[in-house]
């Protein structure tokens, strides 16, 4: 778990780091910066300054942004007012040249037909009526009237020709004057001007003059009109009686005037009716003045005073064809501008977003460094976290190993005291306490190994090991506890799986050791089961169930095998019966399996295996709720489970992280009342063949060849047994055959069946299963009656019964069925099943394997040490010396034996032929410190003399020089005796009595620097 | 082949047992391991040397008792060497005794090595009867014509 945490840790250090590299770029940039460099670290303090300063240039934006719309509102607002000013005044302009021309063909009308017609064409009524009809050519004019020029000669002549007298504008008999303008024809509406001389009006005198002189029609300024009061300009248009010249001067024109055309513009309704046709009438003002006199304006239309909008004016010019007179139209609008609602949202609406931009930005640069800030010292809580986490786990590995050495010396002592004599009370208070200490001492070393885990300071070994030993001496552990029980207790490794990997074979053991530890307590009936698979070879593996590891049982229906309702060691139901493949799905994630796949198929058998071991029970299982928290420690399944069981619940956390620690997965399938399936996924190094040649320990135990080559023919009903069975024979090399039924096997013996080609079949051995067995004894008889028929024709066949628990009823039945001695108690092992076989396949292969049977893996190579060496053993006690005398001579070496100090310096006096001795430090008068002083003492002498004559041909003289080892023997080993015995002259020491692994590591050590 | 299949399991019983009463120890198990073809007696004469030997050190440590100021580190001498004979055959109890009867040697009690030397005694005795037994046993067998089971 904590090594979890600690990868955890080491990953969020990697990414701080990339952060922090990160902010070494910006400070690269910005030098200022100080380590956290972002922007809002760096501007933490005077935010709020940030956010007033946003406000400020955000309220300039929008009133930026409101004068703008203003400005391009007004413009708009002048280009409609000068629009429409300008078409009124082109209207204007447009009416009014359209009715001068008419009044100017009007004039052309009279001096056509009024003085080159002689006699006249027109008179008052033709006018009248012609004037009348055509008036709504001129709307713009009230009235025409002709007015002839009639001088003051012709002045009687001519009031006696039309009747009447000229009169002036206020109807008074004319007075007497150079000359009159007389009005001899006009239009109904202005009839009342008949007769009236328009010389006396002081305007129309004026314009008659200047129309004469121009030829031109010539405006008045406005004045008040007669008869309607309206603001009005009288059109005036001179009429020739002869053609002028094309160049005529004023004088010519005068004397050729004969008359004069005028006509009435009344301004005012003229400009209303025009206006009137036209939209944005209501919108705007319009004034049109005569500005012929430019200081003073004279208003034609419109009121000077009338209020309206005076920022915004428009004067456009009129042109009435009159170059004399100047008019021009002011424009401009009737209200004030309305305040413009558009532009103050806009600037509004944009204030406020920014506002609210603004405050949500203060809001989040707030808020990170509230959370940058909280990070951080989060962050600093995590480490001392962890640094309190790896103190805590460095105390109490110092703790338990300082509780660990008090406790051995308590242990030691009690044990002490056991020796010694003692009451049954009294031995039963110490065993007690020693019971209790050893548990304590277990515990100690359980929480150390935690500890150690949790502190990372557990290494695993790279080492190799066998692990079908391994499990061989897992399963001797508990085959005990497992007999008592009565239950089956199976290991089981497939084929696959190499003889030799590369991995900590004491972790590995202490996994499985705790798994089936596990079992063993929990489990009251049928089986416990452990099973080893290579995870290897992909496509193989999909396939891969119970069945195929039983792959030399392909048809279990034709062998007769039962078909019992769960294929399972026992019989009896199991959690995960789920095959291989889905347990190996289980325990690793897909991505694993995915990179496991590729992994396997690019170098498949390169180097490394992994092996997925799984321990079976058929126990009471894990209450589903205590399931979550397995493998944490010091909790087990209740309260009660702790009682009942005893333990700590300590193990399996222990081993979830030894499994972790070695690189793989450990997880379980539990169901309540019917067991649980632990399993556990482990990488190990494949073994170089050259690497494990030259090991200096044998790791494989290696079995007695004797078996190789025998045949043996198993009995079993129950496949997956048989199979286990088939495992631990062929380990010993044993060719199997398995058959499920004894109907099958006497078939198998008589050549049927087609088991063996047309050869008769005859197995050395033969094991049948106890159940098998009890249930079909006749059976049994007949097949033991077949294999003695055999004994007698060729080899002797043994025929064996395997059992798991027995009664004794049964036992007295397997006596006289001829079992008594060839029966196997279960758990199986290799070793144990060899030993089995030695022992009832008779004495003579006893006799031959004798030697090497027990601890083959030392004997063979201390034999090859000793083999032939010479060795002087020095004891007193006549007992000790024959011992190990006789230990040695076991081993191949001549042994001399000397029970005194004195004899044995004489006999090691060189030249001697003595390749070691072994000594007794404990003697009386010389002891063994003296003896090796005063040996060693002698061995210089004659080391000096051989120097001085090199030319020494003694049999024995092939070393360098007179150094025999020697080593003491001693009964207690403690730090300081060894120091002596190395200090006073000797190689090593060995204990006594012998172990073998003892010395051979005492012998081994100097036999490696001293060849001979 | 009854008879010796019985003798047999006798043996065993009668082994397993001197076992059980820690009479006998794992050494005597090496010990047994020693013994082969070319050295078929070893057992016995080792473990008659043993008593011989044992014999010769009760006597010795007896007389010293007996003497008027007693001499601890003699007996302490003598215990020692039988301790190490014993625990050489894997003369389990002997052993045991000889270890609590140098505890009373330091610490000079008289009545302890007193009592220890009967017990000592009382041990070889056992001992030898019940090797004896067990080596007439295995001989039986033997002349029988069966085999000694290996010690598991």
């Amino acid at each position: 778990m904590s090594v979890k945490m600690r990868q955890g840790g080491g990953h969020h250090h990697h990414h701080h780091q990339t952060l922090r590299a990160a902010a070494g770029d910006n400070l690269a940039k910005a030098p200022t910066a100080k380590k956290r460099n972002t922007f809002v670290q760096a501007c933490r303090g005077w935010l709020p300054e940030l956010l007033l300063v946003w406000v400020f240039m955000m309220m300039v934006v929008s009133a930026g942004i409101f004068w703008w719309m203003e400005a391009q509102a007004k413009v708009k607002r002048k280009e409609g007012l000068v629009g429409m000013c300008e078409m009124r005044a082109r209207m204007l302009k447009d009416q009014f040249s359209v009715s001068v021309n008419h009044v100017h063909a009007l004039a052309i009308l009279v001096s056509t037909f009024h003085y080159f017609k002689n006699p006249s064409s027109i008179d008052q009524d033709t006018f009248g009526e012609y004037t009348a009809r055509t008036a709504f050519e001129r709307p713009l004019l009230s009235g025409v009237a002709y007015a002839e020029r009639v001088i003051d000669l012709e002045r009687e002549k001519f009031e006696e020709q039309h009747g009447w007298t000229i009169k002036t504008m206020e109807r008074e008999t004319s007075p007497a004057r150079d000359e009159y303008a007389p009005v001899i024809f006009s239009q109904e509406t202005v009839s009342y001007i008949e007769s009236l001389d328009m010389m006396s009006g002081e305007e129309d005198r004026e314009n008659i003059l200047r129309a004469r002189a121009t030829g031109k029609a010539v405006l008045t300024h406005p004045f008040r009109l007669l008869g309607s009061h309206h603001l009005g300009v009288v059109l005036t248009i001179p009429v020739y009686k002869l053609k002028l010249p094309l160049n005529p001067t004023v004088e010519e024109r005068i004397s050729a005037t004969a008359g004069y055309l005028g006509g009435a513009f009344d301004i005012e309704s003229l400009v209303e009716n025009l206006l009137g046709q036209l939209d944005g009438n209501e919108t705007i003002l319009v004034n049109v003045y005569d500005v012929t006199n430019s200081s003073d304006p004279l208003i034609m239309y419109g009121r000077q005073d009338q209020g309206g909008d005076t920022s915004l004016l428009h004067e456009s010019k009129l042109d009435f064809g009159d170059p004399f007179r100047k008019h021009q139209m002011l424009c401009r609008y009737h209200e004030k501008a309305p305040a413009s609602w558009m532009a103050i949202m806009t600037a509004v609406f944009v204030f406020v977003i920014a506002l609210l931009i603004g405050y949500i930005m203060y809001g989040a640069a707030i808020h990170i460094v509230k959370v940058e800030d909280d990070c951080h010292k989060m962050e600093e809580l995590k480490v001392r976290a962890e640094a309190a986490d790896v103190a805590k786990s460095q105390f109490l590995a110092t703790v338990s190993h300082e509780i660990r050495t008090p406790m051995n010396g308590i242990l030691g002592m009690l044990g002490f005291l056991l020796e010694t004599e003692l009451n049954s009370t009294q031995r039963d208070f110490a065993q007690t306490a020693q019971v209790c200490g050893k548990a304590l001492i277990a515990l100690m070393n359980e929480v150390l190994d935690r500890a150690k885990i949790e502190a990372g300071k557990l290494e695993l070994e790279v080492v190799p090991f066998d692990i079908r030993s391994i499990l061989d001496d897992v399963l001797s552990l508990f085959s005990e506890k497992s007999r008592e029980k009565g239950i089956e207790l199976a290991v089981l490794v497939a084929d696959e799986v190499p003889d030799i990997v590369m991995g900590d074979p004491g972790r590995f053991r202490q996994i499985i050791i705790n798994l089936v530890g596990n079992s063993v307590k929990f489990t009251e009936k049928g089986h416990i089961f452990v099973k080893v698979q290579q995870v290897n070879q992909f496509k193989s593996l999909a396939k891969t169930d119970l069945e195929s590891c039983t792959n030399g049982v392909p048809e279990k229906d034709i062998r007769g095998f039962d078909i019992c309702p769960y294929k399972t060691l026992s019989g009896y139901e199991v959690a995960d019966d789920r095959n291989f493949w889905d347990m190996l799905k289980r325990l690793v994630d897909d991505e694993l399996l995915d990179s496991f796949e590729s992994n396997l198929s690019s170098h498949g058998s390169s180097e490394n295996v992994t092996l997925l071991v799984s321990v079976e029970d058929t126990g009471i299982g894990i209450p589903l709720c205590a399931q979550d928290r397995v493998f944490m420690p010091f909790m087990q399944a209740d309260s009660s489970t702790s009682r009942n069981y005893g333990g700590t619940g300590i193990g399996l956390s222990i081993s979830k992280c030894l499994v972790e620690l070695m690189g793989g997965h450990m997880n379980f399938v539990s169901r309540p009342e019917v067991g649980s399936t632990f399993s556990f996924t482990a990488p190990f190094g494949r073994c170089k063949l050259a690497g494990c040649a030259d090991l200096e320990v044998p790791i494989m135990a290696d079995f007695p060849s004797i078996f190789k080559g025998m045949d043996a023919l198993v009995i079993d009903e129950k496949p997956i047994r048989a199979a286990v069975t088939r495992y631990h024979l062929k380990r010993l090399g044993i060719r199997v055959k398995v058959v499920g039924s004894f109907g099958i096997a006497v078939e198998a013996l008589c050549g049927r069946n087609n088991f063996t080609n047309s050869r008769l079949y005859s197995p050395d051995v033969v094991f049948i299963e106890k159940d098998t067995w009890i249930s079909d004894e006749d059976a049994c008889t007949r097949l033991s009656s077949l294999v003695a028929k055999q004994n007698g024709s060729a080899s002797h066949a043994t025929v064996i019964l395997l059992a798991t628990k027995i009664s004794a009823p049964e036992i007295k039945k397997a006596a006289t069925a001829g079992f008594a001695e060839t029966r196997v108690m279960k758990p199986m092992r290799a070793s144990m099943l060899a030993a089995c076989l030695q022992q009832t396949m008779g004495i003579g292969m006893k006799r031959q394997q004798a030697k090497i049977v027990p601890t083959p893996g030392y004997c063979s190579n201390l034999q090859s040490l000793l083999q032939g060496k010479k060795i002087l053993v020095v004891d007193d006690n006549q007992v000790n010396l024959k011992v190990a005398a006789g230990a040695l001579k076991k081993f191949g070496a001549h042994i001399e034996c000397a029970s005194r100090g004195d004899a044995a310096v004489a006999m090691l006096k060189p030249p001697h032929c003595f390749d070691a001795c072994l000594m007794d430090i404990q003697m009386p008068e010389m002891d063994g410190y003296e003896a090796a002083r005063q040996i060693r003492l002698h061995e210089k002498e004659a080391n000096q003399q051989s120097k001085e004559a090199p030319a020494n041909e003694r049999s024995c003289e092939k070393r360098r020089g007179w150094h025999v080892p020697i080593l003491a023997m001693t009964a207690d080993i403690i730090e300081s005796t060894c120091d002596e015995c190395l200090r006073r002259g000797m190689d090593g020491y060995v204990s006594k009595p012998f172990e073998v692994e003892n010395l051979y590591q005492a012998v081994a050590k100097f036999f490696e620097t001293n060849p001979t | 082949m009854d008879i010796l299949a019985q003798l047999v399991e006798r043996f065993v019983n009668y082994r397993s047992s001197l076992y059980s009463d820690s009479i006998l120890d794992d050494q005597f198990t090496e010990l047994l391991k020693l013994q082969d073809e070319s050295n078929p007696d070893f057992v016995v004469e080792v473990a008659s040397l043993f008593f011989q030997d044992a014999e010769k050190i009760i006597n010795n440590i007896a007389s010293a008792l007996k003497q008027g100021p007693v001499d601890f580190k003699q007996i302490d001498a003598n215990v020692h060497q039988l301790k190490g004979s014993s625990s050489s055959i894997g003369a389990g109890r002997v052993k045991n005794t000889c270890v609590a009867f140098r505890a009373y040697c330091e610490s000079q009690s008289f009545e302890g090595c007193l009592r220890c030397l009967q017990q000592v005694r009382h041990e070889c005795t056992l001992l030898k009867s019940k090797l004896d037994m067990l080596f007439m046993l295995e001989q039986q067998i033997l002349t029988a014509g069966g085999s000694i089971p290996p010690i598991k």
